[in-house]
This record gives structure tokens, C-alpha cells and sequence, in this order.
């Protein structure tokens, strides 16, 4: 080649430099209506919206590989409820009053994420196992997967609240997402944002530099091809909506923290739709082959800054839904065209 | 300009950007006449149809219909001025029956409804004219086969009165005997007056089919003449701007052990049984008709399909059923007869495909460095060659011809020892096939000197004078069964046509 930056390279940065410049508008518009030590600017209001941002960014990083692999997961939401009802199940072990947890404040709350990760990746293997080998399209099988997860978290909680003992309130599992005194002392954003910062750079390395990775792509781009080229697709498949698992299971940690160290089986119904979003909005093709983490991340906090600031400015939900709603299709649309003057 | 001018387009062009996709395209086309446009893929055919059927605007030039101007709005408007495209990609409805696709966009109504009566009746006698007799207007067109489709879709341009017909390789995926039937319906059609306008690559359909020719290069019109007035070398010359001196090169190979035999392969439905012995540094050829079980022996042996019985012995070694991934590590690859939706993954880089067989190497362990997946994929890009921006480019925006190419690169890439190539021409510009033929036959050379050992090619073609062409021996193959393999100056396209229809009196 003999310029020095091909052209598609160029491109990659000016998509960036767009997705940065809709997050940096999104972010003025709240910033400039809603001044003062109440408004959207203020610590505390940074610090609630650094707490939404680590579930909906841990999920949608999951989400990710699966849409780059053409599929889609429906059962986010459900699998991020069934998760964080398992955490606090587990946490909630033992007989009344001297509840496991307390005796072992340190193990039981790793047991407890290891459970609900485990459990978030039983359903993500369901999911891919039953794609492969029922042939159903991944809208199907997630939708109803979806409905199972949701209606397993309220069996295990049944049907109520699960609430472990206050105690808890204290452990580390319940402040993960804590907020730092302030964002400019250390260590600056709480520690579930820090582990969604490691895992988005693995995760977007793992996808740019391992076989695994580029299979992942190939398959979604064109299964037939990755099929001929020898890729094990069925393997691949299985293993993404796994990793898909994987990721709602942590961001139903982080949600049992978020919500202050309670299950709740009816929380986070329809998430996966904003997760979904997320990802589109960092320019994810549903049609699979195309995405990016980096992208996604700046969804993800394009899609809470909005949640958030439409909070602030006061406006109705039906408001908040109406202008949620026609974010999305822009930011789509405006990738599309993009896309269409390229080519 | 005659009085029996019908079409004539001057000075057309069309820029895109800064792309010149027309540049000045002038042709006319007579009342009953069959003019053949041709030229390489990437030469402006797809975009001046675009501009016939109005779905682009011209930026400069003139065309008139009937001596008048004519400027069409939109496809639906050409359509009704009587200018119809039958596009290579059939655009039905599947799920439709085949009335209702004839009438789409112009269906009769009484006031907000269907006139179904009516629908039938236009249908009926559209369906009639291009020979479609026994065919229920009522069908759905997802039932129908692809030669049927192909008519429904030009029912369609007949029922509105066409009166320019424009034919983009309708010839591309339909079998001899359709093809025959499709040459009726166009001759009939052009007694009744249609003038029509015949795109192709294939020369002896325009010998036997087209009055005049029109050749395009780089979005011009570069020559036109009279069929049958011009020599065959002197229109190929014209499409590629330079003389062609031998498409087909062929150097003397001297076969060595067997690679690749089958024995009485069978698939669950086809092949029924097929038996060959490939040996290194030879090009063998499997003729046969569309339907005849040839891609669907490749897809067996490769492992893409399940294998119901027979024997497969790769390198002497028998061979177990397997996945592709198994007979990629063997030395087999295979490029797909479709390269669209199968053969390669359109939105990723060039690099990306020719290298996704074969990603070891590319860096430490399980790991792929994209830096070294392009260096990988720089060597053939150069030394086949393949026009591109380089490996990054997404392969969507290559030619059809340099598409094929990046397929066939991926088992370079792969060093495979023995290639299945199932139609690995089709569709592309004469001179990516003289390229294709070019490295078929400078892989089953080897170079000694190079350390690089033969290859063992096996081609599988719809196009005789190709396999003639490039191969030491060919095969056909009949309702399933592989004939014995002939060497090939014992073949002529007659012969292997008798051979093909079941008629050999040898086999």
C-alpha cells in the first residue's frame, strides 16, 4: 500500500471521534441544563450514574460477542435477576440469625459469585447448545430462555424479596460499587467500574488478537464460510453465548450491590434492551461480523447518561422513554449512512 | 439514426464521488434486435442498467425511446415506458405466488381491492408467452425452480408491454437445456419486435444468440460491431485492451502418486456413487450438468456433507468421515462454487479470509496478530494479482473476479496439496480467468527449484472449453454417478455433452 494510513484505519478513528463527540453533546446538554450542587455535574450524581454504568457496561460487553457473532441474547435481563437472586441466596444460607455469612465473611461471598456466575453460564450454554443443535434462530430460543431465567429467579426467591442479614450491608460484595469520596482521590471510581475497565480491555483483546476472537467474527459475518474454513462453529457458538452468561452473571452481582445487598426477582426486567442498545449504539451490525468494546462502552454510557439525565431535568418516564427511544434509531441511522458512503 | 432505432443512449456518464463509473457510453439498439453488451466485471454494465432502469441518473448525456427523450424517474417508470430489467439476482418475492410477482407495483384493482380475476388473467397470458404453460399462476415462487423463476420474472416484463428487454446474465445459473429454452424465448420474443439487450461473458452464447455486440471497458463503449464479423479474439481483445494471446496455458505435467481416490463415494442423495484417483501435479476436470451431483461429491469428500458409503483415501491413507477442519489438516481445501454466501465472509478484510483456514502462525500460541495476518496475506495479494486497497479492505468492495481470487489465495495461503475448485470462473472478467488458469496450472507445475512440490487440482465446471481447456483429464458425472476419467484429448465439447445427457455409448 502506499500511503502511510490505509483507509480504513482513517475511518476507525473518525467512527470514534463521532461516537465521542454524540457522548461528549449527550453529556453537555444535561451538564448545561440541570447546573448547580444538585445537577447532573454534582458528585453524588456522578457517583450514582458510575454504579448504573458498571452493570449495564459489565452486561453489554457480553452482549457484544454475541451480537459480533450474529447472534443476540433476550435472556440478558433475566439472567442478570436470576444472578443477583442467587447471590443473595447464597448469602442468605444457614439458620436464622446465625446466617453462614457472618462466620465466614470473606468465602461465602466468593461462593456466592462463583454461583451465580456458574448459574448465568448454565443458561448462556443452554442457549448456545440449543441453537446449534435445534436450528432455531437465537431470538427464539433467548426469548423463551428469558422467560425460564425470570421465572427460576422467582422459584429460588420465592415470589418475595430476598433480603440477607443486614450485616452484609458492610461485606465487599456489597460495596463493589461504593463510591469513591470523591472522583478525584483514590482510587477514583469505584471498584466494579475498575473491574468493567479490565474486562472490557481483555475482552477487546481477546476479540482482536486470539484465534478464538477472529472465529468469532467469521462466524458472524458469514457461517457458511467459517463452516468451510474449518472453524469448530457449533464450539464457537456454544462458548459465546456462555461468555455471554458469563458477563450477565457479573452484572447481576453488581446489581445485587447496586440495589443495596437485596434480590430482587422482578428487578431488571427488559435490562437486556438497554444492553442491546448499547452495543447497537457503539455500532454492533445485528446482522453479526461487525463491533466493537470500545464502541459498546461508549454506548453503555451514552444509554445511562440519558436514564440518568432525564431524571435530573425532571421529565416524565413516558419523556424519558420517547427520547430514549429516538437516541437509538439516530445513532443507528446515522451509522448506517456512514456505512452506505463508504461503500 | 434509423427510422427503426428503438434505444439510443450517447454520451452517458455517471460519477460517483470521485469514482467515474460511466465516462461516455453510446449505443443504440433497433426493433427486434439482440444486441450484446459486454466487457469485464467492474466495466460499467451493472451501472448503465441502473441508469437504463432509472434507478440512477445520468449526470451528462443524452437517451432517447422512440425519438423521444427519455428520462426515467424511478424503475417503476421505466417499466411503464415499456424498458424492463431482468437483473442476474432474480428480485421475486418468494413467498408470493407467481401472479402476484408479475403484477407487483401494477396490480389490477377494484377499488381498494384485488382485482384477482383480472390478476389471473394477465398472469395467464404473460405465463403463456414465455412458455411457462402448465405452470398454476397460483404457485408460489419459492416452489419453483431457478430456470422457472427466471421466466416468471420475464413474464413479468412481458405483461406490462416491454419493449426493451434488458438481460444481465440470465444464463449465469441455468442448465443446457434451459439455456435453450431461454435462446427460444428470446428469438420469439424479438420477432414480435422486442429489442433486447443481452449481457454475458460468455462469447458463444452472443455468437449464437445476438445480432450486433457493444463492448465496454472502464465505463466507455469501446467497440461495436456485427456478430459473427468480428473475430471471437479480436471482442476479447477489446474487453481486456490487450490481446489475450492464450487464455489457456498449459504446460506438460507429469502426474505422480495419487493424492486423493474415491471409491464409490455416496452422499445421502448425491452423488449415488462416484470413483476417481487424483494424482499430484495433475488437473483433473468433472463435467456433468447442474444437478448432476458433481458439487455435491466436492462437499461429501470435503466433509461439508455426510458420506452414506464408499471409500476415501487421501495420500494413500484411508480416511474416515471428518469435518472440513479435518480435511483442511489433510491438504485438501476447497473453494465453493458460491462465493457470495458461502465462499467468503463479505464485510471482513481480504486478509481476514485468505488467512481464516490457517490462522497458526500468525502469532504466539492461540493467538492472532492482525499485523502478521496481513504480512501473511501481502505475498498473494501481489503475486496473484489482486486489484485491492490492500489486505484490509473489506472484500465486499472487490470485483467480482478479485473475490474469487482471495477464495483461491486462502488455499495458497494453506499450501494445500490437493484443490477442489468447484466453478472457479463463473461469473468473473476474462482476465482474472486467464489469471486463475494461469496459477491452476503453475501449481500442478510445482517448481522444483523453489522446493515447491506439485499440487493435484480438481475442477469442477459448467464451462466446457475450460475444462478443455486447463485440464489433463475429465470425468463426467451423470444422475449422480462419476464416469471414468479420460485424458483429455479424448474429449470434445460433443462428446462430453453425450456424456453429460447420458447419451455416451462408451461410458
Amino acid at each position: 500500500m502506499s500511503s502511510s494510513v490505509s483507509p480504513k484505519k482513517s475511518s476507525r478513528v473518525l467512527t470514534l471521534l463521532g461516537r465521542l463527540a454524540a457522548l461528549a453533546a449527550v453529556y453537555a446538554f444535561f451538564a448545561i441544563l440541570t447546573p448547580g450542587a444538585k445537577g447532573f455535574t454534582s458528585d453524588a450524581n456522578t457517583q450514582l450514574m458510575l454504579q448504573d454504568i458498571a452493570v449495564v457496561a459489565m452486561a453489554a460487553i457480553g452482549m457484544t460477542i454475541v451480537i459480533i457473532a450474529g447472534g443476540i441474547d433476550l435472556s440478558a435481563g433475566s439472567a442478570i435477576a436470576l444472578s443477583m437472586i442467587t447471590t443473595a441466596h447464597v448469602l442468605n444460607l444457614g439458620p436464622d440469625g446465625s446466617r453462614l455469612v457472618l462466620q465466614h465473611p470473606v468465602l461465602l461471598p466468593l461462593l456466592a459469585i462463583v454461583a451465580a456466575v456458574g448459574v448465568s453460564v448454565a443458561i448462556g450454554f443452554i442457549n448456545g447448545a440449543l441453537v446449534t443443535w435445534l436450528r432455531i434462530v437465537p431470538f427464539i430460543i433467548t426469548l423463551g430462555t428469558m422467560q425460564m431465567a425470570r421465572g427460576l429467579a422467582k422459584l429460588v426467591a420465592n415470589e418475595q424479596n430476598i433480603y440477607p442479614p443486614a450485616e452484609v450491608q458492610d461485606f465487599w460484595i456489597a460495596r463493589l460499587l461504593d463510591p469513591a469520596k470523591t472522583v478525584f482521590t483514590w482510587p477514583f471510581l469505584p471498584a466494579a467500574v475498575w473491574l468493567v475497565i479490565g474486562a472490557a480491555v481483555l475482552t477487546a483483546l481477546f476479540l482482536r488478537y486470539t484465534r478464538l476472537g477472529r472465529h468469532i467474527f467469521a462466524l458472524g459475518s458469514n457461517e457458511k464460510t467459517a463452516v468451510l474454513c474449518g472453524v469448530p462453529v457449533a464450539r464457537t457458538k456454544v462458548l459465546v453465548y456462555m461468555i455471554g452468561g458469563l458477563f450477565s452473571g457479573l452484572a447481576g452481582v453488581l446489581f445485587f450491590a447496586r440495589l443495596g445487598a437485596i434480590g430482587q426477582p422482578t428487578e431488571a426486567i427488559g435490562y437486556e434492551l438497554f444492553v442491546i442498545a448499547a452495543a447497537v449504539i457503539g455500532g454492533a451490525s445485528l446482522l453479526g461480523g461487525r463491533g466493537t468494546i470500545l464502541g459498546t462502552m461508549i454506548g453503555a454510557l451514552i444509554i445511562t447518561i440519558l436514564r440518568n439525565g432525564g431524571v435530573k431535568m425532571g421529565w416524565p418516564q413516558y419523556t424519558q422513554e420517547i427520547v430514549m427511544g429516538a437516541v437509538i434509531i439516530v445513532a443507528v441511522a446515522i451509522d448506517n449512512l456512514r456505512q452506505r458512503g463508504r461503500s | 439514426m434509423s427510422a427503426a432505432t428503438l434505444l439510443s443512449v450517447s454520451g452517458v456518464q455517471k460519477n460517483f464521488g470521485a469514482t467515474r463509473a460511466l465516462r461516455g457510453v453510446d449505443l443504440t439498439l433497433g426493433r427486434g434486435e439482440v444486441l450484446a453488451l459486454i466487457g469485464e466485471n467492474g466495466a460499467g454494465k451493472s451501472t448503465l442498467m441502473k441508469v437504463l432502469s432509472g434507478a440512477h441518473r445520468a449526470d451528462a448525456g443524452e437517451m432517447t425511446l422512440e425519438s423521444e427523450p427519455y428520462r426515467p424517474a424511478g424503475p417503476l417508470h421505466a417499466r411503464s415506458l415499456g424498458v424492463c430489467m431482468i437483473y442476474q439476482e432474480l428480485a421475486l418475492a418468494p413467498h408470493l405466488s407467481a401472479m402476484e410477482n408479475i403484477l407487483l407495483g401494477i396490480e389490477p384493482t377494484i377499488g381498494p381491492f384485488m382485482n384477482w380475476r383480472e390478476t389471473r388473467a394477465i398472469a395467464r397470458r404473460a405465463l403463456d408467452e414465455v412458455g411457462l404453460t402448465a405452470l398454476d399462476p397460483a404457485t408460489p415462487v419459492a416452489e419453483l425452480s431457478i430456470a422457472e423463476r427466471q421466466l416468471v420474472e420475464i413474464a413479468r416484463a412481458v405483461a406490462v408491454g416491454c419493449k426493451v428487454l434488458v438481460l444481465d446474465e440470465p444464463t449465469s445459473s441455468l442448465t443446457r437445456k434451459d439455456v435453450q429454452a431461454l435462446f427460444a424465448l428470446v428469438r420469439r420474443l424479438k420477432s414480435k419486435g422486442v429489442a433486447i439487450v443481452y449481457i454475458s461473458h460468455a462469447l458463444e452464447e452472443v455468437e449464437a444468440l445476438c445480432d450486433r455486440f457493444t463492448v465496454m471497458r472502464d465505463g466507455e463503449t469501446v467497440g461495436h460491431g456485427r456478430v459473427g464479423e468480428v473475430p471471437v479474439h479480436r471482442i476479447i481483445a477489446m474487453m481486456v485492451g490487450r490481446d489475450v494471446a492464450d487464455l489457456y496455458p498449459r504446460s506438460a505435467h507429469t502426474p505422480g502418486e495419487p493424492v486423493l481416490e474415491l471409491r464409490a463415494l455416496a452422499g445421502a442423495k448425491l452423488p449415488k456413487s462416484a470413483g476417481l484417483s487424483l494424482r499430484r501435479g495433475e488437473v483433473l476436470g468433472i463435467a456433468g450438468l447442474i444437478g448432476s451431483g458433481r458439487t455435491e461429491t466436492l462437499r461429501a469428500l470435503f466433509g461439508l456433507d455426510p458420506v452414506a458409503a464408499g471409500e476415501l483415501r487421501i495420500h494413500g491413507r484411508p480416511a474416515p468421515s471428518a469435518g472440513p477442519a479435518v480435511r483442511w489438516a489433510q491438504g485438501l481445501g476447497l473453494v465453493s462454487e458460491d462465493r457470495k454466501t458461502e465462499g467468503l465472509a463479505q464485510n471482513l478484510s481480504v486478509a481476514e479470509n485468505l488467512t481464516l483456514s490457517r490462522l497458526d502462525g500468525l502469532g504466539p500460541w492461540r493467538f492472532v496478530r492482525p499485523s502478521r495476518q496481513n504480512a501473511a496475506a501481502a505475498p498473494w495479494i501481489q503475486a496473484f494479482p489482486i486489484k485491492c486497497q490492500g489486505g484490509e479492505q473489506p472484500v465486499e468492495a472487490l470485483s467480482g473476479g478479485n473475490q474469487q481470487k482471495v477464495a483461491i489465495a486462502r488455499l495458497l495461503h494453506h499450501d494445500c496439496d490437493v484443490l477442489l475448485l468447484d466453478e472457479p470462473t463463473r461469473g468473473i472478467d476474462v482476465g482474472s480467468k486467464a489469471q486463475i488458469y494461469t496459477w491452476i496450472d503453475r501449481l500442478a507445475l510445482g517448481d522444483p527449484a523453489a522446493g515447491k512440490a506439485p499440487k493435484a487440482v480438481l475442477v469442477v465446471s459448467s464451462y466446457l472449453p475450460e475444462l478443455l481447456g486447463i485440464c489433463d483429464r475429465i470425468a463426467v458425472m451423470t444422475r449422480g454417478v462419476l464416469g471414468e476419467a479420460r485424458p483429455v484429448a479424448e474429449w470434445t465439447e460433443h462428446s462430453l455433452m453425450l456424456a453429460a445427457t447420458g447419451q455416451d455409448q462408451r461410458a
